[in-house]
């Protein structure tokens, strides 16, 4: 491909995919201006003015449901989500590079969960704590079922990132005489903090979005989307949109923290001279 | 020595291990235990019947939803393939810089770590009857009654499929494109061979693990799908999962135990037809 001219097929593809990139994004900026609509403004265009009064309304109290409590527990559950992800994910990609009994059994076991359909697992433990006498909670049965979601993910990202991980860096460790656990600590973490940063976005993000997963599970209490769910359902004012571009607004800003401690991290070990991560 | 290491190898793999044991297979295996149960109005009663498979699959409602189920599924997956293989096609063959590759693969994959359900909710005031759509194409004189079908239909409904897991292939195949060794695609040009057959004896086979990945995920995701169908649909749709939820309202548990078993055994035996192309952990 080096060298040639851009052909015509390069501008046509160009294009499509310029157009797929404005069917991903466009609607969510036109909720994102919509938000910002005058107090006498409807739930499409034209605009009636330009406010904050849907943001003011989205906090205050006596609006229906409870927007900054779902906000608080789905962000607990999130973070909580990733620490978890991170850590299991982690410690299994270290187990699955020595052939074990069992091994396939608990692959497959990470691959059904990844494919067994959400609504499946909320309906599963939802019966399960019923038929127990437990009562479901989010921090108890909607946080294992989010594990579900996000451990899959992170245990595959891990494969990969294994896959082409220079082993003799361990080796070079033990032969200077560092202990397993030193060689984990001050070797194989630092060069795979980065991956780690993205199983951790995938892990708070996943939870933080989780719906059916969360749909029979979280009890008594909503999360954030169950929240935003039911209020699809009883709300017909632009509070609805100003609550998306929060919501959106929070999901940004995690992206955003991730790729800059990911940079940040880069840049440190070019700064150190380190050749740490080349191999990663 | 060698006992020890294999002690810590189970003691790094038992966290995950454990979780999904307690939330995955324990949970999985109620669903199926409680399928057989009995129930009346206000309880569910430990027994051993077929009745609850009998009532779903004698119903024509069952049979029509699941029809509509496959239908969703199989449209879905047609459009998001096309789409899903241009733009990972336009990524890794088109995109020459490995900056802008990593630029523009980022921008494909950020929107999927936002909520799905703002998602959706945000297709409202482009498809409805005074949406942004509508209002367009009545000032280019195209139409002069707003469309009905846009929003709150089928139409939504797939529309909104292919808006929130088009990535869903994308990524796969991309992955797919970039492990292709560049020199075979010299060598087809060498030999003569003109971009479609390049495309169509080359990359296409090469891509088959990552197709089969991305397919096996907006298939299964699709079919478990109820929060699209119910939002976009405007109720004018069902889907299997909505059906189970409707019996869960009802208190019906075993009948929604019943369905939900049913569904699992179509969604395995989909992946399972799917798996036979692929082997997963190579692809990593």
């Amino acid at each position: 491909m080096i060298g040639r001219r851009r052909g015509p097929g390069y501008w046509l593809l160009a294009g499509f995919f310029g157009l797929f990139v404005l069917f991903l994004y466009g609607p969510t900026l036109t909720i994102l201006v919509l938000s910002f609509q005058g107090p006498s403004g409807g739930l499409t265009f034209p605009m009636n003015g330009v406010s904050v009064h849907w943001f003011k309304n989205l906090f205050e109290k006596q609006m229906v449901g409870d927007f900054a409590g779902s906000l608080q527990r789905s962000m607990i559950l999130g973070v909580a989500v990733m620490l978890v992800t991170v850590a299991a994910s982690f410690s299994a990609g270290l187990a699955f590079r020595s052939r074990f009994k069992g091994s396939a059994f608990i692959f497959y076991l990470a691959i059904a969960s990844l494919i067994v359909p959400s609504i499946l697992i909320s309906l599963g433990i939802g019966l399960l704590y019923r038929v127990l006498g437990w009562d479901a909670a989010w921090y108890s049965s909607a946080f294992g079922a989010h594990l579900t979601w996000t451990l899959p993910f992170g245990l595959l990202i891990m494969f990969a990132v294994f896959n082409r991980f220079d082993r003799r860096y361990e080796e070079a460790a033990r032969d200077l005489g560092a202990t397993s656990w030193q060689t984990i600590r001050f070797v194989v973490i630092p060069i795979l903090l980065p991956s780690l940063i993205g199983v951790g976005l995938f892990g708070f993000t996943l939870s933080y979005d989780e719906f059916a997963r969360s749909l029979y599970t979280s009890g008594t209490f909503n999360t954030l989307p169950l929240e935003i769910y039911g209020m699809t359902t009883n709300v017909t004012t632009p509070v609805l949109y100003a609550l998306g571009t929060v919501t959106t607004g929070v999901s940004f800003l995690v992206i955003a923290l991730a790729l800059v401690s990911f940079t940040w991290v880069r840049r440190r070990r070019q700064r150190h001279g380190s050749d740490a991560g080349k191999a990663a | 020595m060698k006992r020890v290491s294999a002690w810590v190898t189970y003691l790094q793999v038992a966290p995950l291990a454990l979780i999904f044991l307690l939330f995955l297979v324990v949970p999985i295996a109620t669903i199926i235990v409680v399928s057989f149960f009995d129930y009346n109005t206000t309880q569910i009663i430990p027994a051993f019947l077929l009745q609850n498979y009998e009532e779903l699959l004698l119903s024509p409602v069952t049979w029509a939803t699941y029809l509509q189920t496959i239908q969703f599924s199989i449209i879905t997956w047609a459009i998001t393939l096309v789409i899903g293989f241009a733009v990972a096609y336009f990524l890794a063959f088109e995109v020459r810089s490995t900056t802008w590759q990593m630029v523009l693969f980022l921008v494909c994959t950020i929107p999927f770590w936002t909520s799905n359900v703002i998602r959706m909710i945000s297709w409202i005031p482009f498809l409805g009857r005074n949406g942004l759509a509508n209002m367009t194409l009545m000032q280019l004189g195209l139409i002069r009654e707003p469309l009905e079908f846009l929003l709150f239909s089928n139409f939504a409904v797939v529309l909104t499929y292919v808006h929130l897991y088009t990535l869903f292939m994308v990524v796969p195949i991309f992955n797919s494109m970039m492990r292709i060794d560049r020199s075979l695609l010299e060598a087809a040009r060498d030999a003569g061979a003109s971009s479609w057959q390049t495309l169509w004896t080359v990359i296409v086979p090469l891509c088959k693990p990552g197709i089969a990945i991305g397919s096996i995920f907006i298939v299964t995701i699709v079919m478990g799908d109820f929060v699209t169908v119910r939002m976009m649909s405007g109720g004018q749709s069902a889907s299997v999962s909505l059906m189970m939820m409707n019996a869960m309202s009802l208190l019906q548990y075993p009948a929604a135990a019943a369905n939900a078993v049913v569904l699992l055994l179509l969604v395995l035996f989909t992946v399972a037809a799917m798996m036979r192309l692929v082997d997963i952990r190579k692809e990593l």
